[in-house]
């Protein structure tokens, strides 16, 4: 059996085997596995289709960033590869001005993250018409989708660690 | 087809309408035939489902996830679960998973006041503490960043949900989070004829 307590979303949470809430997310065993293998999934598929995995792990950072999550961010961050032309995408201050495709990425990443409810129908054309395949429109919607998701459970959690140590 | 969207909350569930082509399923790949639990020959398949057949890999894992998360036994009520999904469903204003999941509430505890009060007046409308303590927790949640805070985990606690339970709360929660970054942002709720 996999060991829970070694992914990511644990130790971001900063729950150990020995913490006082192991049993509880024990009970939980078979979602904190489903968690970590939609992050492989998200993050490293094989093939890495039409996004790499330098720029998965870059806009992972970002979106990090976008949720005041800066230890999942430099766990993201270290994925990147030094000499990746991706490197700035894990600053949400980065704009990219001149290649089409990465400036409506990057738009549509920071619009979904912070922003869901104001997406239209012109958002996903505006992909489209930037020359980004619709298969990959899922691919990226599911990995902007899967980080919302992952970094709330590790926030979450961390304020019941914090209410369990101050209880105990 | 060029009905408008529906903008406000209902639990009339709408058809959805994907924004991005839904991959014809006498043209799937094995993969993601099985991604999709399905057969070339079905006839079952949602638009939904056959959108998110174009990232077989993370639908294969998403499906277990989402099943475990609404469906497990233990921990949190089934009502309270789909509170919790009313709750994120309506910070990302995604009106399908809303209306989803406020009638699912609804034909779990027979009483449509909760809801009615929640889609009329949002956050303010009153509720009992225990239900007051999910809504809030989901809420604040949901937002970029989360607003959730020490006095939120409090507040849950206090009104007697066990670790378990809110375990649960924060799962849902997040789990919306993601949901709604697909259903509301690949497509559009349409009234059902």
């Amino acid at each position: 059996m996999e060991d829970i307590f070694n992914s990511i979303l644990l130790k971001s949470a900063g729950i150990s085997g020995d913490h006082p809430l192991a049993p509880v997310l024990s009970g939980r065993n078979e979602i904190m596995r489903l968690t970590q293998t939609s992050m492989g999934a998200v993050l490293q598929p094989e093939p890495p289709e039409g996004l790499c995995h330098s720029e998965r792990a870059a806009l992972a950072c970002r979106i990090a960033r976008l949720n005041d999550e800066e230890l999942m961010a430099s766990y993201y961050e270290a994925m990147v590869p030094e000499n990746s032309e991706f490197k700035a995408v894990a600053n949400p201050a980065f704009v990219e001005l001149h290649d089409q495709r990465l400036r409506a990425i990057l738009r549509y990443t920071d619009l979904v993250t912070v922003d869901p409810k104001r997406a239209t129908e012109s958002d996903i054309s505006a992909l489209k018409e930037a020359g980004i395949l619709e298969a990959d429109i899922v691919r990226l919607s599911e990995l902007i989708a899967f980080l919302a998701y992952q970094i709330r459970v590790v926030q979450g959690l961390r304020l019941m660690s914090d209410a369990a140590r101050r209880d105990a | 087809m060029n009905a408008k969207p529906i903008t406000k909350f209902t639990t009339v569930i709408p058809v959805w309408e994907p924004r991005v082509t839904p991959v014809k399923l006498n043209e799937a790949s094995q993969e993601q035939l099985e991604a999709m639990k399905a057969t070339p020959s079905d006839t079952g398949v949602g638009a939904y489902v056959l959108v998110l057949a174009h990232d077989p890999k993370t639908l294969q894992e998403r499906t277990p996830l989402f099943n475990g998360i609404m469906y497990s036994h233990g921990g949190l009520s089934r009502s309270e679960t789909e509170l919790g999904a009313v709750a994120a469903s309506m910070v990302n204003r995604c009106i399908y998973c809303a209306a989803v999941h406020a009638s699912r509430y609804n034909q779990l505890t027979k009483d449509e006041t909760v809801i009615e009060g929640l889609f009329d007046a949002g956050e303010d409308t009153e509720l009992d503490p225990r239900q007051q303590a999910i809504f809030n927790f989901a809420t604040k949640l949901s937002r970029c960043p989360s607003e959730a805070g020490y006095a939120d985990m409090k507040q849950l606690i206090d009104v007697g949900l066990g670790m378990d339970e809110i375990l649960d709360v924060i799962l849902t929660a997040s789990l919306f989070g993601w949901a709604n970054r697909l259903m509301h942002v690949l497509g559009d709720p349409i009234a059902s004829e």
